[in-house]
């Protein structure tokens, strides 16, 4: 799946401003010990956290995942979208909760292949 | 024996700098890329660079981050003058860290750190005195697992 057709899928809240959305998700996590993420993560996967500072950003372009989605409607700094358009890097938020988002990409069949 | 040539590249990093965090270990990812580095390796090299690169921006008021990529192998060395670890067996446990709380509700802090580094890395090496400072050295072979 592609991170627009997911975005869509979960009616997601694109916060990043042009970056490609064409990238194909392969897989997910979720953790907000960035720690965590940095070791577990692998390429390509869609990261589910609640962290919205500029590390997040970081994170995601050194293991370079296809997006990260920001849930339970936690705030998102400025300036980690000004870090993530320059390393470019999707960063979508909602108001749903990190469980929710996950059992729905776990619905769409992300993590089953 | 063939010559090993090799490519260096440093970066000093200011401690409490969480605005750059991580640039130093993205430009040592890119260089790694660019000389054809397998991507597998390059991604153990930039957790265990960025690993690093946090506890000198945490702990150690600032520090340098130092790559040298052979052609086998990729050495990282980050040092730096900050306060040094008392017990360093300690330090290596999962799940032990001294990070402050600010530190730790940005999702840091997690006593991950240094078990990352040695986890990703082939070969680690930690040295630290008490009020002198740190020297980490991580060497990763340019041995891919995809291949």
């Amino acid at each position: 799946m592609k991170v627009s057709e997911l975005m869509e899928a979960l009616n997601l809240k694109l916060l990043t401003k042009d970056v490609a959305l064409d990238g194909e998700v392969r897989g997910g996590y979720a953790s907000d010990l960035l720690s965590n993420a940095m070791g577990q993560a692998q390429p390509d996967m869609v990261w589910v956290t609640m962290q919205g500072h500029q590390n997040i950003a970081a994170v995601a372009s050194l293991i370079g995942l296809a997006a990260i989605i920001v849930a339970g409607d936690a705030p998102v700094a400025e300036d980690t979208l000004s870090k993530a358009e320059l390393n470019d890097v999707v960063i979508f938020a909602t108001e749903a909760s990190a469980f929710e988002v996950i059992g729905k990409l776990y619905e769409l069949g992300i993590g089953k292949e | 024996m063939a010559e090993n040539k090799s490519l260096k590249l440093g970066f000093d990093v200011a401690g409490g700098d969480f605005e750059r965090a991580g640039e130093a270990s993205a430009k040592i990812k890119k260089m790694l890329k660019m000389i054809g580095v397998p991507a597998d390796i390059v991604r153990r090299i930039a957790i265990g660079t960025y690993e690093a690169e946090m506890n000198v921006i945490i702990h150690a008021g600032g520090g340098n981050v130092a790559a040298e990529a052979f052609t086998d192998a990729t050495v990282i060395t980050v040092s730096d003058k900050g306060p040094g670890i008392p017990d360093i067996e300690k330090a290596l446990q999962e799940g032990y860290s001294t990070a402050p709380d600010h530190v730790r509700q940005m999702g840091f802090g997690a006593g991950m750190g240094l078990p990352n580094m040695v986890k990703c890395s082939d070969e680690f090496d930690i040295k630290s005195v008490v009020g002198e400072g740190t020297t980490i050295t991580m060497r990763f072979e340019h041995i891919s697992e995809d291949l």
